[in-house]
């Protein structure tokens, strides 16, 4: 896939999948990236004021984390399936490595390594720009084709 | 500085177990409260149109399930005074066990172990009938780590 095309779905991604799911929206959710063949999405979240858990120190709150996990996850689904089929998260681990640095973007990368007929398999991934050095590490099942429409279904693009 | 530390001494002495939600930015936003319920506390997240995940079903946002038994969990630490410091989540594992439907979410925790550095909790959120929760956590927080 050309970087033109890649940049083009992955702008009209953001025109769909966090507009889509309000709660994404409300959390300023970007899609950054995306690899298919690895069946790999890659998600932001701005740092707010409003999404912090201790006022003391400034750091975001654990659920914060989690929405963006468990998004990031679904969004990995759908690149792996490249079909817009609806879904619902199964479980949800998180282990939280260390503390997110205030004032910093979170970003997520999900891995979707494993789908059977009813069952989508994810690790992922949450740091500041260093994969290295995360902030926490999830693990999570999601089940496909459950009710309800899909949260993506992006005209002229991955249907 | 606010210091949580002492709104949780503070919510301890009252008896006001909703203090430490409204003290925290993102609780307050969410709409996740608390209260005393008995002799635990009862987290609640109240409904608001951002918190949906799918609209197509509705149902609400997986991630916001997370935090109010996250935060639910917590609290309940709090309240028990187990550990001088504010818990930290080591890790949490949520089973979704039903989708939550656009409307109010509560959610209760129970010490499952009490430990010198790590507490055990299991939390269940659920919307009408607390037998069918719609979802059920366990969490291990760090208490003592000096």
């Amino acid at each position: 896939m050309h970087d033109a095309e890649k940049a083009e779905i992955i702008e009209r991604l953001n025109g769909a999948f966090p507009q889509f799911v309000p709660h994404n929206r409300a959390l300023g959710m970007r899609f950054v990236d995306f690899d298919r063949e690895a069946g790999v999405a890659v998600m932001s979240l701005p740092w707010e004021p409003h999404l912090v858990g201790n006022p003391d120190t400034g750091v975001l709150h654990g659920g914060v984390v989690t929405s963006l996990l468990d998004a990031t996850c679904g969004a990995a689904v759908f690149v792996r399936m490249w079909v817009p089929i609806p879904i619902a998260t199964l479980d949800l681990r998180i282990d939280y490595l260390r503390p997110a640095t205030p004032r910093l973007a979170v970003v997520a990368k999900a891995t979707c390594y494993k789908v059977t007929r009813h069952v989508a398999f994810l690790r992922a991934l949450a740091f500041h720009d260093d994969e290295a050095d995360p902030i926490a590490s999830a693990a999570g099942a999601f089940m496909l084709s459950t009710k309800g429409s899909p949260a993506v279904r992006v005209e002229g693009g991955p249907r | 500085m606010t210091d949580l530390a002492s709104i949780a001494a503070r919510a301890r002495a009252t008896g006001d177990a909703g203090l430490l939600a409204s003290a925290i930015p993102y609780c307050r936003w969410l709409g996740i409260s608390a209260s005393l319920d008995g002799d635990s506390v009862l987290g609640r997240l109240t409904y608001q149109d951002m918190l949906v995940g799918n609209p197509s079903v509705p149902a609400l946002h997986g991630g916001t399930i997370g935090a109010l038994l996250e935060s639910t969990a917590i609290f309940e630490i709090v309240w028990r005074g187990a550990g001088a410091r504010l818990p930290k989540t080591i890790d949490i594992t949520v089973d979704y066990l039903r989708s939550a439907r656009p409307t109010d979410v509560w959610a209760r925790g129970t010490i499952t172990k009490q430990g010198r550095r790590v507490v055990n909790v299991h939390v269940e959120a659920y919307q009408d009938d607390a037998a069918k929760p719609v979802a059920t956590a366990d969490a291990h927080f760090l208490v003592d780590d000096e």
